[in-house]
């Protein structure tokens, strides 16, 4: 049985967590000035040594992302961190930045000295004004203590750290986008190459790192590569937040090693809602491809989940019980695609414009069988096709759903609309009335 | 990889050899995948898609299957945004089941939220999607569901009209704009499929190069209000056709139905306008269908009224009346290389005299020894544009003056940070864009500030017609050429300028660069023309001609397309045409024509065939656009009153003109001297004076954009230009209106605080309400009174 490893959430529960008093009384800043007595190169390598891999979904390993960055070039170089959380059922890096604030701005001191930017940026979405205030704070309160500006830890070294607020639009938390915002414009993906290693932000050096990822590294710091090391599986290494949500007793953030499984994580969370049994879930947030119950003791970690068909993702796992209709479900998704589509290329612009009227049509009894190929054809037009991945994520729920759910598909047909008490599924008609914890 | 040499230029470029569907192909390296199978002639369907465009990878209907040295991409791959590498192996829609399906899909995309307007749209029957959706597309729909529709059409300017719900959203249209013409005045707006093109509320979409957006729009979504609902393209016969506008030289191509010129577009000439033109060259064309065309000659009775006459008659009246009189040649700027040829071979060999000039503009005797020394049958060309470490710009303003020029200055600063230095009072909107070093002099001060540039062998000097207007300007170019080896170019407005000037219809010129003064090649050419003797006196200028008429020295003129205020500004000039006897050929009543004692109607470019030479010196064929034409050109006139005259010139046509010229050659004897000109001093300016500095803008009053309404509501505001300084002299800000003086009238004009010199002011030379010539008696480098309104 796998057990709670709490690093980043360790002192949630601490009335002053978000404070620099709170962070402080746990050894805060610390790890950034162990790291500023380094060499750049050296703490690059020990990220690199830890395995920490990129936990804003696609897991590439930070330690070599920061290593793109060409030294002594003389020009300037960026750290942008992407705050902006909003794929749907992902909720971790907001509650993160809610309640310990300074342990991004620590990790951004360090990663910005490996990487020579003399300028980071959070860049966070525009909705979340409380989590805006707080960072906003505790930036202020590190240019305060010598933490943030110039010489900082009474060294040398250089940095200045703006909180940049979004205005609202998921295709914004795509990096290139993210970059374009930032930069002003609108934001749409950029053509790569070149990639902002190379010319990212004003088109300098730029390394673009989720939340969780730099709130990783002062511990990584502090603790050593090994320690870090030794958490997690064998390609998927250290702890990381997974996030539960749903049908499920205890919502909420639990930090586990990586390889966890759900079946761990549910007898942990007080297991799906009392008189109810697990129907399906999204393994990382509602791009990737669900899974059932059968996947219950699949591992939780990069390989294992890719392994089963699906990514791991933002480790969102939004947990659904029987009375869900998953066709109702997918649909929710299949709108916040089409309202979220940037609009740059067709497939994602044109395809989830056509596959909402499919599946309106679908659930409301009015298709008919060959609607599901057309829109598994439509889906196969779009993966793989579409300029960024936010089109191939469109397409996830829909044939994730008809591959494990077909039967439910053809009973909305059969049956002329919805079979299921829509009603059922919310959390006011559960008879069970469970507590709700935040965490772990 | 191994090096080659391109046909253009020295340098070494790598080429690189990769496989398209099996076939072997090498291609510079930088090339892109989309372009490299063109070259085997295999055609990948594409929108967004543009050679001259950054690739933006929007659309996706190139997608195609690659793998490099055996390591496939996972997914098909845009082929307009990858680059060509060494074993590299591309399949397309012809060898790959999934690239086949792959743009189908997107094609199918496309297409469900198009309309079904094709039988109405005016892109029908030209439309990139409709020939790509019959060879890619499906030819069911399987869309059933709602069309996204919008209200149609809404204005983005009153030249362009904008039908969202067939736009595809490429994005050509917004890249265009910023990337070629660096007027960003229209963006995308909104998202997903609401995404849209929209102007700004505050900047509207006034660029000077708009229409190319319509032409590269690869739907219906973009139409030219001129055009849109008049016809459609399988019932047009295209030309291809030079235009006749500006010396940049544009190729286009000439869309004529039952006789009647519908549209133009811009040519394809990688050398010179690589794809694009400016809205000028595109939609002022109406002048040649206007209700008031002269269709037949006529003669001033002894009543002081034109009367219809017979062309034998009105040949008649012409020979009598010039026949043994001395007399004068003005031949406007806009005339085709062979009619100024013909102009002046009828001088020389009918009239017997060099008073021929075909600079109907504000000139100097500096100019006309700068032509005949530095210009004549010199060859600087846009490649030379390419290849300079640096460009000074003297009189000359490249977006107002020769828009082509300036897109090719704004390609080498976009593409390599090109150094543009502009020497003028006045810092334009066009250098500001090309982010030209702006040396600010006082009108007349030029020459100083052109002493003091540092140029290399490797620069260029573009001096526009202007640089006439300041005493000693073309003299210090001249100078630091010299020093510098800058290459010298010089650029004047009008089309026809240059192909003038090689046909020596100047007065110290004769055909094909002989200098009048140099005797041989008087000989040489009274030999190739079988005539005794040419005139050995230099000839008088336009200036001088009226001058000369005024005092009785001339007693007869032949004017082919001249506005006389146009040029030597004085009401004299008016004086004088009505002491001689005046022969007029035009194609529509101007002053001229109200004085002429015979008026003779000429065919338009677009009726006649011919040629301009443009600033390059590169010569610019074009046939006529509208068939079976009645009318004649200048050259035939001429040739009919010659004959009429006993003394024929033999250029019956245009083909015998071309022949005629080529077969004379450039002379190749030695060039007149360039005699130099010291500045003038600049007058001592009272606190209410300033120094008048003016140009023409692009789109203004000129006679041939009349009738061009859409057009002309994109023209820039008429504003009187004037510093800070001067402003806060005033007291005025930004829309008040000021008044500015001379002796003969005033202009008065709402006021804009620019970066001026504080001695200048500026005017637009012949814009609503600002016709300098005309009313100030004034162009540039003049003492103007200015007061506050």
């Amino acid at each position: 049985m796998t057990t709670l490893t709490p690093v980043l959430s360790a002192h949630w529960d601490e009335k002053d967590s978000f404070t620099m008093a709170g962070y402080k009384r746990h050894d805060g800043y610390k790890a950034a000035a162990k790291a500023l007595a380094m060499e750049p190169d050296e703490v690059i390598q020990i990220v690199k040594d830890s395995g920490l891999r990129g936990r804003g979904g696609a897991g590439f390993p930070t330690g070599m992302k920061w290593g793109f960055i060409p030294q002594g070039d003389n020009r300037d170089h960026y750290l942008v961190v992407n705050a902006d959380e909003s794929e749907p059922g992902t909720c971790k890096d907001m509650p993160l930045l809610l309640a310990n604030p300074h342990v991004l701005v620590e990790g951004i001191i360090i990663a910005s000295y490996a990487i020579q930017a003399k300028r980071a940026f959070v860049y966070v979405r525009g909705e979340v004004t409380h989590v805006v205030r707080r960072v906003q704070q505790a930036i202020e309160d590190a240019y305060v203590a010598g933490y943030l500006g110039k010489n900082i830890f009474g060294t040398d070294v250089e940095l200045e750290l703006v909180l940049h607020v979004g205005a609202g639009a998921y295709i914004c938390g795509e990096e290139t986008a993210l970059l374009d915002s930032l930069e002003g414009f609108r934001g749409q993906p950029r053509l790569r190459p070149p990639f902002p290693a190379i010319a990212g932000l004003y088109a300098r050096p730029t390394v673009v790192n989720n939340v969780e990822s730099i709130a990783s590294v002062p511990a990584i710091i502090a603790n050593g590569a090994e320690w870090f090391f030794s958490m997690g599986t064998e390609k998927s290494k250290g702890m990381t937040l997974y996030s539960l949500s749903g049908h499920v007793t205890n919502p909420g953030q639990f930090e586990a090693p990586l390889g966890i499984t759900l079946r761990e994580l549910l007898e942990i969370s007080g297991g799906v809602r009392a008189g109810h049994q697990l129907k399906f879930w999204t393994p990382g947030g509602s791009s990737t491809p669900i899974f059932t119950a059968e996947h219950l003791d699949t591992p939780l970690d990069y390989e294992g989940v890719a392994a089963a068909g699906s990514m791991l993702g933002t480790k969102a796992l939004q947990i659904f019980d029987e009375t869900t209709c998953v066709l109702r479900a997918v649909l929710r998704w299949s709108e916040f695609y089409k309202h979220e589509s940037c609009g740059k290329c067709t497939p994602c612009r044109e395809g989830t414009w056509w596959l909402v009227q499919i599946m309106r049509d679908l659930e409301s009894g009015k298709g008919t069988a060959a609607d599901l190929e057309k829109l598994l054809d439509i889906c196969e037009n779009i993966l793989g096709r579409a300029f960024c991945a936010l089109g191939d994520g469109a397409t996830s729920p829909i044939t994730s759903s008809i591959k494990h759910f077909r039967e439910e598909y053809i009973a909305h047909l059969t049956h002329g609309g919805c079979p299921f008490d829509s009603h059922a599924s919310t959390l006011f008609a559960s008879a069970a009335s469970s507590g709700r914890g935040a965490g772990a | 990889m191994t090096p080659q040499m391109t046909e253009q230029s020295t340098e070494v470029v790598d080429m690189i050899t990769l496989v398209i569907d099996g076939f072997d192909v090498t291609v510079p390296k930088g090339t892109l995948v989309i372009r490299a199978a063109e070259k085997l002639g295999i055609m990948i369907p594409r929108f967004c898609d543009h050679p001259l465009l950054d690739p933006v990878g929007a659309c996706r209907q190139c997608l195609v299957e690659i793998e490099i040295n055996g390591r496939a991409f996972p997914k098909p791959q845009a082929s307009c945004t990858i680059p060509v590498e060494p074993g590299m192996m591309v399949k397309t829609q012809l060898t790959s089941a999934v690239a086949e399906k792959a743009q189908r899909g997107v094609m199918e995309f496309l297409l469900i939220n198009h309309p079904l307007d094709c039988p109405v749209c005016d892109k029908g029957g030209e439309c990139p999607l409709q020939n790509q959706a019959m060879s890619t597309g499906q030819g069911e729909s399987r869309y059933s569901g709602k069309k996204r529709t919008f209200e149609k059409p809404i204005n983005i300017s009153s030249q362009i009209l904008l039908d969202r719900e067939r736009c595809i959203l490429c994005a050509r249209c917004t890249r265009f704009s910023e990337q070629i013409a660096g007027d960003p005045f229209i963006t995308m707006n909104e998202r997903g499929a609401l995404q849209q093109v929209g102007i700004y509320e505050k900047q509207p979409f006034e660029s000077y190069f708009s229409g190319n957006t319509v032409q590269i729009c690869p739907v219906g979504a973009l139409t030219g209000a001129s055009y849109r609902f008049r016809a459609r393209p399988f019932d047009l016969v295209s030309t291809p056709s030079a235009c006749e506008h500006c010396a940049s030289g544009c190729s286009l191509r000439t869309d004529v139905r039952r006789g009647k010129t519908l549209r133009r577009l811009a040519g394809e000439d990688a050398q010179v306008n690589e794809e694009w033109n400016c809205d000028k060259g595109r939609w002022a064309f109406k002048y040649a269908t206007s209700a008031d065309r002269l269709t037949t000659p006529m003669i001033r009775d002894a009543d002081g009224e034109l009367r219809i006459a017979s062309w034998p008659e009105a040949m008649a009246v012409v020979a009598a009346g010039l026949s043994g009189k001395k007399a004068g040649v003005l031949v406007g700027g806009r005339a085709t290389l062979e009619d100024a040829y013909g102009y002046s071979k009828f001088a020389r060999v009918v009239l017997g005299t060099n008073n021929i000039d075909f600079r109907s503009r504000v000139t100097s005797e500096e100019e006309r020894s700068f032509l005949a020394s530095k210009v004549v049958g010199s060859s600087v060309t846009y490649a030379d544009i390419d290849r300079a470490d640096s460009v000074l710009l003297v009189g000359f303003e490249p977006e107002e003056e020769s828009p082509i020029v300036f897109l090719r200055l704004k390609k080498q600063v976009r593409k390599r940070g090109l150094k543009v230095t502009a020497i003028a009072s006045k810092l334009s909107v066009g250098n500001a864009k090309l982010g030209s070093v702006f040396v600010s002099v006082a009108p007349g001060a030029e020459a100083a500030a052109i002493a003091t540039q540092e140029l290399t062998a490797k620069s260029l000097i573009l001096v526009g017609e202007r640089a006439s207007e300041s005493a000693g300007a073309l003299s210090a170019v001249v100078a630091l050429s010299d020093r510098t080896e800058a290459k010298i170019a010089w650029i004047p407005r009008r089309a026809g300028e240059r192909g003038a000037l090689e046909a020596g219809a100047i007065g110290n010129l004769l055909p094909g660069a002989r200098s009048v003064a140099d005797i041989s090649a008087r000989i040489d050419l009274a030999a190739a023309w079988d005539v005794e003797a040419l005139p050995s006196e230099i000839g008088l200028s336009g200036e001088e001609i009226f001058a000369a008429a005024n005092a009785g020295e001339i007693e007869a003129l032949v004017i082919g397309g001249v506005d006389p205020l146009d040029a030597m500004a004085h009401h004299d000039s008016l004086t004088a045409l009505k002491q001689a006897f005046v022969v007029s050929l035009e194609i529509r009543p101007s002053a001229v024509t109200k004085i002429a004692d015979v008026v003779l109607p000429v065919a338009v470019v677009a009726e006649k065939s011919g040629s301009f030479i443009n600033w390059e010196g590169r010569p610019r064929a074009f046939e006529a656009a509208v068939a079976d034409s009645l009318q004649r050109s200048d050259l035939r006139i001429l040739s009919m009153i010659a004959d009429e005259m006993s003394r024929p010139i033999g250029l019956a046509s245009v083909k015998a003109a071309a022949k005629e010229f080529a077969s004379i050659g450039t002379w190749d004897g030695s060039k007149a001297e360039f005699t130099s000109v010291a500045p003038s001093a600049l007058p001592a300016l009272k606190e209410d004076e300033a120094l008048l500095t003016s140009w023409r803008r692009l789109l203004d009053e000129g006679t041939l954009q009349e009738g061009e309404e859409n057009l002309a509501g994109t023209a820039r505001q008429p504003v009187a230009v004037i510093s800070r300084k001067r402003a806060l002299a005033l007291g005025v800000v930004d829309g008040d209106a000021i008044s500015v003086s001379t002796e003969q009238g005033t202009v008065v004009l709402p006021v804009l605080v620019e970066e001026i010199h504080d001695d200048a002011l500026w005017l637009p030379r012949n814009s609503r309400g600002s016709h300098l010539l005309a009313t100030l008696g004034v162009a540039s480098g003049a003492l103007v009174k200015v007061v506050k309104e």
